[in-house]
């Protein structure tokens, strides 16, 4: 069974809980993450021989532990290190080194770390690019991949960001109640962030975008876990989950944008719609809904339609109204006005949307709402300058096509009464 | 004499799995379940959602329901349900009227099947 798939899946699994317990004991990053690389490579070289360990991530911490004590010691004495087996050899001492960190160690070590990266003084986009090297151990080229930039201008931004990071103050203490929650919502963010870095990709970006996607799931999961009873936690995997479940059928073969009422349902991922809706079932129950929680069962109710007529818009509207009151923002009211429209017509919809044009002024898809609703209205002449404000906005040649599409079909419908 | 097959493995590990890996896993499983299931031994198969979709009831005179998988590692798997439930709150209520009625200690693991095959294909 310890073949060489079986190896690097159980690396790569282990590497958060590792890579944050050797940070506790070293209390620095760089040393962290060569203790973790080391042990690494021992694993690959002693695993195959003497079978895997019960436990990866305890055993991957013990040795990197070791290695990086050995190391200290060898700078200081110049001696040779100890044989391999003195090194990796410790089936017994491994089960003490677990029996010593409990689940709370754990929990505060993975938090820690993703805290780490999300350090203030780190712009966003630095924010995850380090948070994609450090926890989730993808190599500076996949991450320079996903982002769409070169090799080296990514391993420049990292190597800035650990500089930055080495520089500033990391909290080893465990945290407090409040700090922790706080701490809690700042990842979560993080998590957010990565995933709509995959999720706003245009057609032609998505396969090599479509990782992170997956990587915030796998980090949501991850933070799910370790917290398992917070609910906001819960909606933030849900949302990841239902969200994701769409990706197949949001471009059509051209690379067009298909809006969710024309999607293909039947290309829904209906595991991962089955996994988001049982985790938002589960956050729901505490009673204690926050901003995640509700774009969950927003996404939730869209995902339980088999049809899109079968959408429980009035629902949706009453979420949506949730969310401004949770986290008031243009854009949240401007999601509302698309579920208001289907619910109170496209004139309450613009009524809504009216008093954010100041605020929403360099946004291609309130122009692109706002041209919609006035189409419906029969306003096409106005509908036309909104639609060619928006495709002026437009930041993807995938959101300009789709605004054209909106545009013929005015053509379509204006030509008998030109 | 029916046995269960229980399958355990690192969640970690399978969830990190690519969709072509777990369908190349799930294909080569379904090759040896096909035979098994020509001979017409082949009963129910499910596959659980991971430990994160988990609730867990513990007995006691007040059943308490806790976040996430049963933990406990002085207690043993003893048997299962398979119940239809509309949400988590009716599977909750069914696990604590199952509590009262066993009287006994010990805890019920909610969790989500992601693949249920009551009847085999080929039966």
């Amino acid at each position: 069974m310890t073949d060489l798939a079986w190896m690097h899946a159980a690396l790569v699994s282990a590497r958060p809980q590792a890579v944050s317990a050797l940070l506790r004991y070293f209390r620095n990053l760089e040393t962290a993450e060569e203790a973790y690389q080391e042990a690494s490579l021992r694993a690959l070289r002693t695993w195959p021989e003497k079978g895997p360990p019960r436990d990866p991530a305890a055993w991957l911490i013990f040795v990197g532990r070791n290695i990086a004590i050995d190391g200290v010691r060898r700078a200081r004495r110049q001696e040779p290190l100890p044989p391999e087996d003195q090194i990796s050899d410790q089936e017994d001492a491994e089960a003490t080194a677990v029996g010593k960190l409990d689940d709370a160690d754990y929990r505060d070590d993975i938090l820690r770390l993703l805290f780490i990266c999300c350090h203030p003084d780190l712009p966003a986009t630095q924010q995850i690019a380090l948070a994609l090297r450090i926890v989730s151990g993808l190599t500076v080229k996949e991450i320079a991949r996903a982002f769409l930039v070169g090799e080296s201008a990514m391993e420049q931004r990292i190597t800035r960001a650990k500089a930055r990071i080495a520089q500033a103050d990391v909290p080893f203490e465990a945290p407090g109640a409040v700090e922790r929650a706080e701490r809690l919502g700042v990842v979560a963010a993080m998590i957010y962030l990565i995933f709509n870095e995959g999720y706003s990709a245009s057609a032609g970006e998505a396969p090599l975008r479509a990782p992170l996607c997956e990587e915030a799931i796998r980090l949501a999961r991850l933070l799910l876990r370790v917290f398992p009873s917070e609910p906001e936690i819960m909606g933030l995997t849900a949302l990841l989950l239902l969200q994701h479940a769409r990706a197949a059928a949001r471009f059509d073969k051209e690379g067009q944008i298909v809006l969710l009422d024309d999607q293909d349902r039947s290309l829904w991922n209906g595991k991962m719609i089955a996994e988001g809706l049982a985790l938002i079932d589960k956050g729901l129950r505490h009673r204690r809904p926050g901003p995640y929680q509700v774009q969950a069962a927003i996404a939730a109710l869209h995902a339980r339609a088999a049809r899109p007529e079968d959408t429980d818009w009035a629902e949706i509207d009453l979420l949506y109204a949730r969310l401004e009151q949770m986290q008031p923002s243009p854009v949240v009211t401007l999601n509302r006005a698309v579920a208001v429209s289907k619910v109170g017509g496209a004139e309450a919809a613009l009524e809504l949307i009216a008093p954010l044009e100041d605020k929403l002024s360099g946004y291609f898809y309130f122009y692109g709402v706002r041209g919609a609703l006035l189409m419906q209205l029969g306003r096409n002449d106005e509908g036309r300058i909104a639609f060619d404000r928006a495709i002026a906005l437009a930041k993807t040649t995938a959101e300009a096509a789709h605004i054209r599409m909106h545009l013929d079909r005015l053509g379509k419908i204006d030509a008998p009464t030109c | 004499m029916l046995y269960a097959i229980l399958c355990y493995d690192s969640e970690d590990v399978v969830c990190s799995w690519s969709k072509e890996k777990d369908a190349e896993v799930m294909t080569s499983l379904g090759g040896v379940l096909e035979k098994v299931a020509q001979q017409g031994r082949l009963g129910p198969v499910a596959r659980l959602m991971p430990t994160t979709a988990a609730t867990t009831i513990r007995k006691g005179a007040e059943a308490m329901v806790i976040d996430g998988p049963f933990a406990e590692t002085k207690e043993q798997l003893l048997g299962f349900y398979v119940i239809d439930c509309a949400n988590l709150d009716e599977a909750v209520e069914t696990a604590k009227d199952l509590a009262r009625a066993s009287g006994s200690a010990g805890s019920f693991e909610l969790r989500p099947l992601a693949v249920f095959n009551p009847i085999p294909p080929t039966l």
